[in-house]
């Protein structure tokens, strides 16, 4: 078999399991390329079906054309989207010049926090990967978070031989990550042998491009001429500066990932 | 890069310099970004140390502080022939199910030794475990070289004292090589230290090793995933585990032992008559049989063992210890039943390999049992050595996962009532 067959095998029976383990489960599209891979992944998995709700944490803050794209693909696709927001902090006027840790905690992962409860869900799918972040290279397949969406890093369960942490206690949530074992090469190689819808944003325009998407005030585009899928995974394969170098939430302070993650955030 | 990437995880004892050589291996093979470096030495300094190149899958503060890894960490890196997955297992017998985990999805390891300390606790027990999990591929690399001024002699002396010890439990090195992480002598160049070394660097070794497949020439086991109703098509859909699946290709269900004749391939959007080793698919039958998950598709006359007794080696990953009359869960491929120990024959200690108790009642964190499991109902399973993917499970309890364990033996135990 070859490598992007068996990541998408891989990835597709992950999906199937998490379906089959939990009764109440959604998955999260950002509306970025890991995301929509996911969501291609469970198209496949369910035959053109997805069983169970899209859910599109919004801030508020994305670029418009992420709106637009996520709008017609969940008309195209027939998806059952679920749009959380978190009205009382936008109302309160929280943003990101007030500060990005209290800004992405809010409109981001208490936004996330509420909707959770509001569909009580037991079961996340999320496009995260190890290659991403140090911190999420010790990432499990099915990984626990507690009430207070905390990640209990110093004792996850063992994970053996495709035998996944199936059952929760009565407090957890499930994140299920179907693209852990992905690089960011992988991604792009099968978006291009797939052919899978992605935003424009990723494609260079007057010398630069986003390499990875979220709001519009904390995203910083790279410099880059790639326009085309090829283009962009000639530039990964030769590049020495990391994915998410324009994302601000990494570098602010040393530990702010952590610290985020710790609070919940994805 | 059409080639899949080889999988390999670093164990050995606490402090043999695990994450440091993960760090050098990164980054003499320039997989490192530059501003990641940049945040490493940046820290490094923060922390009032030299830079080290361990603090790149410590990645939790916690870890960074104290020096010791406490999950498994995987990252990627590649050499001119391929790419490779390193997964980084805690040395620390308390973390001990991390390692397992990490090793559990590793198709090669290299076990690391101190030179100066030579082998330790768990030098031994992840060997053992190593062995357990059937991973045959195994590097050794003495590490620290620097520290016994690059001396040969104690090089042989270490190597000697490995070899002994993985002789006993048949483990056979494809390796054994002399290296300093922390200086990247021996491991992506050979450096000047050490001329009196003429085998391969740790990359050059690496390069030699195979990717595990499963051939698709061996017979048929599918495990049903699950069923989906799709406009008026019933599709069992999983992922084949050996072999091949045709359209008009007749089977077995096991262990229902249903029998039908396959009318479909699905896969979305595409048409197919025929699916391998490895592949997630769908299929629908010429009978309209009730199939559940957990019954394990095969090709008649290749049918694995279907069992309600059988025996196995288990390795207990819980503090808590096994009570021989508690009930537990087996989950082996996708079948999931309720289970007892109904014997321990022995109770093996995982680091000196020697028996504590015959006939036991008891086992505790970190020990191998020789025991005898007795299931609710048959259930599909084979020797390890035979069917990988169908001898080896975990056990658990509540909603835990406590145990992993390999089959040993199936065909003299099958009880009357069967």
């Amino acid at each position: 078999m070859r490598h992007l067959d068996e990541l998408q095998s891989r990835s597709i029976y992950i999906i199937r399991e998490a379906y089959k383990q939990f009764d109440n489960i959604a998955m999260l599209w950002s509306v970025g390329k890991d995301s929509t891979t996911v969501l291609w992944l469970c198209r496949k998995a369910f035959f053109g079906q997805i069983p169970f709700p899209i859910l599109h944490i919004d801030t508020g803050y994305k670029f418009p054309q992420m709106y637009r794209f996520r709008d017609e693909y969940a008309k195209e696709w027939g998806l059952r989207m679920i749009i959380g927001k978190n009205e009382e902090a936008i109302k309160k006027g929280i943003n990101p010049d007030k500060g990005k840790l209290e800004c992405c905690n809010e409109l981001k992962t208490n936004a996330l926090k509420q909707t959770i409860k509001r569909y009580d869900f037991k079961a996340l799918l999320l496009g995260i990967r190890r290659d991403e972040h140090g911190i999420r290279a010790k990432e499990r397949f099915f990984s626990p978070r507690d009430e207070d969406f905390q990640w209990d890093y110093k004792d996850q369960p063992p994970e053996l031989w495709d035998q996944y942490k199936s059952k929760q206690k009565d407090e957890q949530h499930i994140r299920v990550h179907p693209l852990l074992e992905w690089t960011e090469v992988d991604i792009w190689e099968y978006i291009k042998k797939e052919d899978i819808p992605i935003t424009e944003l990723y494609f260079a325009k007057n010398g630069k491009r986003y390499r990875s998407i979220g709001c519009t005030t904390c995203c910083s585009p790279v410099e880059s001429t790639a326009s085309t899928l090829d283009e962009i995974i000639q530039e990964l394969k030769t590049t020495d500066v990391s994915e998410r170098s324009g994302r601000s939430q990494d570098k602010e302070s040393a530990y702010i990932m952590q610290k985020l993650r710790s609070l919940g955030y994805m | 890069m059409g080639d899949n990437k080889l999988k390999i995880v670093i164990v050995g004892h606490v402090d043999h310099g695990k994450s440091t050589l993960i760090g050098r291996l990164f980054y003499d093979t320039d997989s490192l970004p530059s501003d990641k470096i940049e945040e490493i030495r940046r820290r490094c300094e923060d922390l009032g140390r030299e830079m080290e190149f361990a603090f790149l899958l410590d990645h939790l503060q916690e870890e960074r502080e104290q020096g010791i890894t406490i999950d498994t960490a995987q990252s990627f890196f590649k050499t001119d022939k391929r790419g490779y997955v390193i997964i980084d297992a805690p040395g620390h017998r308390e973390f001990l199910k991390n390692m397992i985990t990490g090793a559990s999805q590793a198709e090669c390891a290299i076990l690391i030794v101190d030179a100066v300390d030579g082998v330790q606790e768990q030098t031994k027990r992840h060997a053992y475990i190593l062995d357990m999990l059937g991973l045959k591929q195994v590097v050794v690399v003495i590490n620290k070289m620097d520290l016994v001024d690059f001396n040969e002699k104690r090089f042989k002396e270490v190597k000697g004292l490995v070899e002994a010890f993985l002789d006993s439990i048949n483990v056979k090195p494809s390796f054994f090589i002399p290296i300093s992480a922390k200086r990247g002598d021996n491991v992506a160049k050979k450096g000047d230290t050490m001329s009196w070394y003429n085998g391969y660097t740790l990359l050059e070794a690496l390069d030699t090793l195979n990717n595990q497949k499963s051939p698709v020439d061996k017979p048929l086991q599918f495990p049903v995933q699950d069923v989906y109703k799709i406009g008026d098509k019933r599709i069992l859909v999983g992922r084949i585990e050996n072999g091949r699946i045709k359209k008009g290709q007749q089977v077995v269900f096991l262990p229902s032992q249903k029998e039908s004749i396959i009318k479909s391939i699905e896969v979305f959007m595409e048409d197919r008559i025929e699916a391998e080793t490895g592949e997630s698919i769908g299929i629908t039958l010429k009978d309209p049989l009730f199939i559940e998950r957990g019954e394990i598709i095969c090709e008649k006359g290749y049918q694995p063992s279907r069992v309600d007794r059988f025996k196995a080696n288990i390795f207990w990953m819980s503090q808590r210890p096994l009570d021989i009359n508690e009930r537990l869960t087996i989950r082996c491929a996708t079948q999931e039943m309720s289970c007892t120990i109904d014997t321990i024959e022995k109770r093996v200690d995982s680091s000196s390999l020697e028996t504590i108790e015959r006939d036991a009642d008891k086992l505790l964190f970190t020990e191998v049992g020789s025991v005898i499991i007795k299931t609710k109902k048959p259930i599909v399973i084979e020797n390890f050595n035979e069917i990988k993917e169908l001898g080896r499970f975990v056990l658990v309890r509540d909603k835990d996962t406590i145990a992993g364990g390999i089959v040993t033996h199936t065909s003299d135990l099958i009880s009357e009532n069967l």
